[in-house]
């Protein structure tokens, strides 16, 4: 290879006339300034950049003319075109609203069952409730509704707080130990850490409760008694669940923290309050009860119809 | 270093070494915890890493005579080690970070590896860490050959770059420890940005100075876009990080500015980063390095100074195309907007130059790979600034924003025009400053402009795909007026782009560390022989 940077070979542009050299390639001189073996063409201004810049600074003139533009002190120039951002975007969310109004202002009212009924609305209506499930809901009961440690899976037909469509539009509006002022409660005591029972009593609760989920009959096992005492309350005779107060049943296979020894022996003694936000005020109530709809069929497992 | 520096500079730098370590002292005292103890620990063992060295040199023989006649070189090819290792820190953590994006489930458990933690660090490593490091390399290099004069002294280039590179290893600790401002490319906290200004202002008197004694009496223009890039970056970057720390003893502080003033303030510094550090510089850097490779003069001389001045000009008005359907008044948008798309127009009069001053060397372009870098770097330079002015269009933008169409921008500009010139610039200096007419292994520049070129262009052309499916998936609406995907449908379409940006990224990568490899083995193997044309004609301040 040459020495690129060999400035000896960048010198055999010949000398024309002129004092300055010219570079045999483009017939063009050179400025006469060298830097090192450096050198500049005395190029002419190309015309299509005049032309380029007439072109690029006449749609900027037009810009200008057209959309606020410059700064007066305290005002700026308002534009012929007259526009407003927040204007602009009001309006189009107006519209956008107007678009759907048709199918979705009958949410408004809670009339379930009438809605339900309503076959063409609700498959016009229903896609978009999985969209809306999937922005809002999915982060944490899954796309599919199907829930996950900690979170309650929507689709099994097993509730917390009741899979009536009122009840679940309730949930929605003031959520679970949410900020919400009528906020639903849930509180699952932490027996161990409170101090309110015993190491040893809890560890015959843990296999009273699985005992309780394998659907043995532990009605006079070593456990039975502290169940009665300090469980059954919330969680109802047995375990059956059902109360309408979040306490889960614990009679059936179906965890929501999970049900080997070490997760139960955790829920015991450190307690459980799950928080499932307030939607009111983000969703709109017809937005919610829609959302309660479809989270109904998730759970009545009529997945065909709920999906799209 | 210590053989390039007389007994009485030795001595002034092992003073400055005392200072830092005292400095670092002094930090970590005052802090004992958290981050800004962290990084007074790591100045106090650079301060003291730099007292032996220094002390243990302060009585080895004076530099030899003669010194004074040659170009002062030793801190350019410290810069260019620094230069390649930061191109694999910066773009390994880039190849991470784009597979974490495609396996999320894949980060560790440790907070430090958090993507949130990481991603700075890719910007910081690449932008400041390789970018900074590779224009300061080159201006030193540049500034004297073009001025033929030797650097007006042989302290502050050093100063200069470890000051720097200290500056980027803040950075990127305290990222790693959750300490940032918040503000993308800005993110070190005060005390780093108050180091950085020290470093700077000595940056610019170093190059006012060598300047001021040169032998040609016209300044050449890379020499416009340097001094634009030091001198508009000081600007930026003081404006932009004017804080008030919680605690002089802490990593905290607040920005003085708030709201969409903070916002403005913020992305006008964004924008002429790109501007100042990621183009003018580089502008300089393909004003030489073009020319003096393809054996060329530059095309026009009228033309790179109108683009040189319509560029600094035009660019310190768009920094608000980033903030359009903000709560940023629409006069500002339409501000950004115009006069983005007449920037495009010394921008494309640049690339134009250079591709035009290439006339007349086309089979060197075909036959050498160092120069088809800095081709391909022109042409990228092209696209992405006629992308960016597109983008900047407020209807444009509605589409592309918040998408990965941006980071495809990005990307364009920053692996296709700067990578690539940095590449071009290091396998031709390398050699030079070896007394080499070659690299050591000048097959494998072959090979990495290759892997460079189509790394490139996967990851372009992925994100270009990603981004606008992303952004037509947001805005479709189906007949009922509602919206055709969720978020969450536009995240799982991204799967097989980033799943390509991956690769992409990875064969650049595999790319820069073979340059950084044939750069090691090329500078082991230097002759130390200097070419006879290649001294300067103002020598070196009398000793
Ligand atoms: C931040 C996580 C989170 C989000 C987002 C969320 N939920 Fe919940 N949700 C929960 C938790 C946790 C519970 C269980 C509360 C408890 O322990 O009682 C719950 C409970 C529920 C229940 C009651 C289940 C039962 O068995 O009675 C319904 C119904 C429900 N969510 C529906 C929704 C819908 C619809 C959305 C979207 C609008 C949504 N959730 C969004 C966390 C969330
Ligand atoms: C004050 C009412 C209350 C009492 C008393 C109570 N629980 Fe609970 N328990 C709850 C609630 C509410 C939950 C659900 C918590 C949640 O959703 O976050 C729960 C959850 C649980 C769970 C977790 C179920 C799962 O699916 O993971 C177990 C196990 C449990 N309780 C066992 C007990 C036992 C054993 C006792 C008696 C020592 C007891 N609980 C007493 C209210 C109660
Ligand atoms: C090996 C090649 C590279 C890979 C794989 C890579 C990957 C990435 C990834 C994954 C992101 C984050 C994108 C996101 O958050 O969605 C990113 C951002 C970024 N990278 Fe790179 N990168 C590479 C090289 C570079 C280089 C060489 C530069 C600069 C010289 C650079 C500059 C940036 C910048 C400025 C951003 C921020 C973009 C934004 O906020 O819009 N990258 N990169
Ligand atoms: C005429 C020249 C250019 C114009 C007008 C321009 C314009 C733009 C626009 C409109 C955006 C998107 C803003 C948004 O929607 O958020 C953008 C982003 C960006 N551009 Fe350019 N661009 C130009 C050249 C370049 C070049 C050459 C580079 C790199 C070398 C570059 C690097 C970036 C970066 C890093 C971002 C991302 C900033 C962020 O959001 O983090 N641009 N540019």
């Amino acid at each position: 290879m040459t020495d690129a940077t060999d400035p000896g070979r960048r010198h055999s542009a010949g000398h024309h006339g002129g004092d300055r050299p010219v570079d045999p390639v483009t017939g063009h001189e050179t400025t006469g300034h060298d830097w090192g073996g450096i050198t500049e063409l005395n190029t002419a201004f190309p015309r299509i950049v005049i032309w380029a810049l007439v072109l690029a600074f006449s749609y900027s003139v037009i810009a200008w003319i057209l959309l606020p533009a410059w700064p007066l002190g305290h005002d700026y120039t308002r534009g012929l075109l007259g526009l407003d951002q927040s204007e602009e975007a009001v309006r189009e969310y107006r519209e956008m609203e107007r678009a759907r109004a048709d199918w979705l202002a009958p949410f408004a009212s809670a009339e379930f069952a009438a809605l339900a009924s309503d076959a063409p609305l609700m498959a016009r209506a229903m896609p978009a409730a999985a969209r809306l499930f999937a922005d809002n809901c999915a982060a944490c009961h899954q796309a599919k509704g199907t829930g996950g440690p900690g979170f309650p899976n929507l689709v099994d037909a097993d509730w917390l707080w009741g899979g009536d469509p009122e009840e679940i539009a309730e949930t929605l509006r003031v959520g679970v130990n949410s900020t919400h002022p009528d906020t639903r409660v849930s509180q699952m005591l932490a027996f161990g850490r409170d101090g309110i029972l015993p190491a040893g009593d809890i560890e015959l609760l843990v296999d009273h409760v699985l005992a309780l989920s394998r659907g043995e009959d532990a009605a006079d096992g070593p456990g039975a008694e502290l169940f009665a005492e300090n469980c059954a309350a919330c969680h109802g005779e047995g375990g059956v669940g059902g109360l309408g107060i979040g306490a889960p049943a614990l009679n059936d296979g179906d965890w929501l923290y999970g049900g080997s020894p070490g997760q139960i022996r955790t829920t015991l003694r450190q307690g459980r309050q799950g928080v499932m936000p307030s939607w009111e005020g983000r969703l709109s109530p017809s937005e919610i009860n829609l959302l309660a709809l479809y989270v109904e069929r998730l759970g009545k497992g009529n997945r065909n119809e709920a999906r799209e | 270093m210590t053989g390039t520096l007389s007994i009485s500079e030795r001595q002034v730098g092992l003073a400055l070494a005392v200072a830092l370590t005292l400095l670092g002292l002094v930090m970590a005292a005052a802090a004992r915890q958290g981050p800004m103890a962290v990084h007074g620990a790591i100045a106090a063992a650079l301060g003291l890493a730099l007292v032996f060295r220094l002390g243990g040199a302060l009585y080895d023989p004076e530099v030899p005579a003669g010194r004074r006649q040659r170009f002062y070189d030793a801190p350019t090819r410290f810069g260019i080690a620094l230069t390649v290792i930061w191109a694999i820190i910066g773009m390994g953590v880039g190849v991470w970070v784009a597979a974490l994006l495609y396996w999320p489930e894949a980060t560790p458990p440790w907070p430090w590896t958090s993507f949130g933690r990481l991603r700075p660090v890719h910007t910081t490593g690449v932008i400041f860490g390789f970018g900074g490091n590779a224009l300061i390399a080159t201006s030193f290099h540049v500034l004297q050959r073009t001025a033929r004069a030797r650097l007006a002294d042989s302290i502050s280039p050093w100063a200069v770059l470890i000051g720097f590179n200290l500056f980027c290893i803040w950075a990127v600790t305290g990222y790693l420890m959750g300490s940032t401002q918040s503000k993308e490319y800005a993110e070190a906290e005060w005390y780093a940005d108050l180091w950085l200004v020290v470093v700077w202002v000595t940056y610019f008197v170093l190059y006012m100075r060598t300047l001021a004694r040169r032998a040609e009496p016209h300044i050449y223009v890379a020499n416009w876009y340097y001094l634009a890039f030091i001198l508009v970056v000081a600007m930026l970057h003081i404006v932009n990080n004017l804080a008030l720390p919680v605690s002089l003893a802490g990593a905290r502080s607040f920005p003085i500015w708030a709201g969409v003033q903070d916002a403005m303030v913020q992305w006008w510094y964004g924008h002429n980063a790109v501007a100042f550090f990621l183009t003018a510089g580089f502008l300089g850097m393909l004003y030489y390095f073009l020319p003096v490779r393809s054996g060329r003069p530059i095309w026009s001389y009228r033309l790179s100074i109108v683009s040189f001045w319509g560029i600094v000009f035009f660019y310190i008005w768009v920094g608000s195309h980033h903030l359009h359907y903000t709560a940023l008044p629409y006069w500002v948008q339409t501000l950004g907007m115009t006069f983005s798309v007449m920037l495009l127009i010394p921008s494309w009069a640049s690339a134009g130059n250079a591709i035009a001053t290439l006339n007349g060397a086309w089979h060197k372009v075909r036959d050498d790979a160092t120069l088809r870098f800095m081709f391909v770097a022109a042409v990228f330079y092209g696209l992405s600034t006629f992308e960016g002015s597109f983008l900047a269009i407020r209807p444009v933008n509605s589409l592309s924003h918040y998408t990965d169409w941006t980071v495809g921008h990005v990307h364009s500009g920053t692996l296709g025009w700067v990578a690539m010139i940095i590449f071009g610039a290091i396998y031709t200096l390398a050699p030079q400053l070896s007394g080499r007419e070659t690299m050591a292994w000048p097959r494998a520049v072959e090979w990495h402009f290759w892997l460079a070129v189509t790394g490139a262009l996967i990851y372009v052309v992925a994100l270009w795909n990603a981004g606008i499916t992303q952004g037509l998936m947001w805005r479709s609406y189906d007949d009922n007026g509602a919206l055709s995907y969720s978020f969450l449908q536009s995240v799982m379409a991204m799967a097989p782009y980033y799943l390509m940006r991956t690769i992409g990224g990875a064969l650049f990568l595999s790319g820069a560390i073979l340059c950084a490899l044939n750069t090691r083995a090329t500078m082991r193997r230097a002759t130390g022989a200097v070419r006879a044309w290649d001294r300067p004609l103002v020598p070196g301040p009398a000793e």
